[in-house]
């Protein structure tokens, strides 16, 4: 008993229809079937915060998301954060604070600093480290990420197209 | 890992929703899968069919009437969290919900969902308990409602049949049903930010013109198999003017609980841990209330 499902998702902007068993994650859709491999599978249950995407601009653990719920959804992941730039001002940030090291966290901590960011302009540093205490960074000590999410916080603003990501509907 | 194969059902209505409910035999419901998700993922849960109730239409409303509020089973935490009429009315959702997980998981995460999946510490039930709130349950048979006091039954097993689906909850507006003089307060302690609470305590009190305690709803979680109503607490504040001394008693009670002990804190600890953030919520709800008009 293998049921499949035929999906039509806005992944990065682009409409991709695909037929998916039911109990592929929204991660292994991502990664197997569209070799989108940026998005990184680190726990598959929900505590690290790796695999974190955005649908239809929120964050969401893609590992507890079926692809099948995908469906009629727009996804970003880090592949789409900055749209036609090589670097978002958040992945440019991450990038002159040195926010990362082995990078196995970087997809989600910048899915999640982006709807974060986008919702809170000008945030304050505890609230930042609240905002990204559900991804888990081995390397950095979360210091130099903090720093990145400070710095790149007026750039986004004054950008005001949130890394090139569509505003979240309620 | 991955889940074990399924039948996956998407309803998009209530009929539909409760009918699929009634035929399948071995059926869970996914609401935001935030722990649902894991557990088949770790292959504890392996269902023969999966009802998602994502699409079903009608049950993620907030409804603030003039006496009660009524929040629909899929409305999600981060809706409960960012809602300022809800808050104005009832601010302990706000409160209680930025203890609750992470942003990602609060934009998938339900009511209705962290009600059924009913884990001792989790801070939403402990909430609707302290807000006298009652459950709606609905199946292909018709509606019944139980009360929040009544929803655990044991270790995480709601009070809800199999073929029942929860669609959401209904309470008294706080604000207009004690009087000006109401205050709520909730607060947790944890080992990190966004686990599950050691304790936690969610409050409600009102207040006469003479500062007498009318109402009090003292809620714990995390100190046993469920979440509870601490009555003795609560009959130690009404029909008092509730001074430092009579709160440090009630919160004294905490101490006569069973607690329970896991890998995270001894049952004794949970207990102290309960007395006295107990105290201090229940002092910070008494000031609130005092503090508001009368």
């Amino acid at each position: 008993m293998n049921q499949t499902w035929d999906v039509t998702v806005s992944v990065n902007g682009a409409p991709v229809q695909a037929t998916v068993p039911v109990r592929q994650s929204l991660a292994d859709f991502l990664r197997h079937t569209l070799e989108l491999t940026g998005t990184h599978v680190g726990c598959e249950h929900g505590v690290c915060g790796a695999c974190t995407v955005l649908l239809d601009g929120r964050s969401v653990r893609s590992c507890l998301t079926l692809a099948v719920q995908a469906n009629g959804h727009s996804i970003t992941t880090i592949e789409g954060l900055a749209g036609d730039a090589e670097l978002g001002p958040l992945q440019q940030a991450f990038m002159d604070q040195h926010a990362l090291q082995c990078g196995f966290c970087t997809p989600g901590m910048l899915a999640t600093l982006t709807e974060f960011l986008r919702e809170h302009p000008a945030p304050t540093e505890h609230e930042v480290r609240l905002a990204i205490s559900g991804n888990l960074c081995r390397c950095t000590g979360y210091e130099n990420i903090v720093r990145a999410a400070l710095q790149a916080a007026p750039a986004l603003y004054a950008s005001g197209t949130q890394g090139g990501v569509p505003g979240a509907s309620e | 890992m991955k889940p074990s194969p399924f039948a996956y059902h998407a309803p998009t209505t209530l009929a539909e929703t409760l009918d699929l409910l009634a035929d399948l035999d071995d059926a869970k419901l996914l609401a935001g899968g935030q722990s649902l998700m894991p557990m088949m993922n770790f292959r504890y849960v392996a269902p023969e069919h999966l009802i998602d109730l994502n699409q079903v239409a009608g049950l993620d409303r907030i409804e603030l009437g003039e006496k009660y509020v009524r929040l629909g089973a899929m409305v999600r935490q981060r809706s409960l969290l960012t809602h300022d009429a809800l808050n104005a009315c009832c601010p302990l959702f706000r409160e209680a919900l930025e203890w609750v997980g992470h942003i990602a998981t609060r934009n998938r995460g339900t009511l209705g969902g962290s009600l059924s999946h009913l884990d001792p510490a989790a801070e939403l039930p402990v909430v609707c308990m302290a807000l006298n709130a009652e459950v709606e349950i609905a199946s292909s048979e018709g509606q019944r409602t139980v009360q929040a006091t009544q929803w655990p039954v044991a270790y995480m097993l709601p009070n809800i049949d199999e073929h029942e689906l929860l669609i959401g909850i209904r309470f008294a507006r706080p604000d207009t049903s004690f009087g000006a003089r109401t205050g709520m307060a909730f607060s947790e302690f944890a080992r990190r930010h966004g686990d599950f609470a050691l304790a936690a305590v969610a409050i409600v009190v009102a207040l006469d013109d003479d500062d007498t305690v009318t109402h009090a709803s003292v809620a714990l979680g995390g100190v046993d198999d469920v979440p509870l109503r601490l009555s003795a607490a609560e009959e130690l504040l009404i029909g008092r003017r509730a001074d430092a001394g009579v709160v440090t008693t009630a919160a004294r009670a905490a101490l006569e609980l069973p607690g329970f002990e896991d890998v995270h804190a001894s049952a004794t600890y949970r207990r102290k841990v309960a007395m006295t953030l107990l105290e201090r919520t229940l002092s910070t709800a008494l000031m609130r209330a005092r503090e508001s008009q009368t």
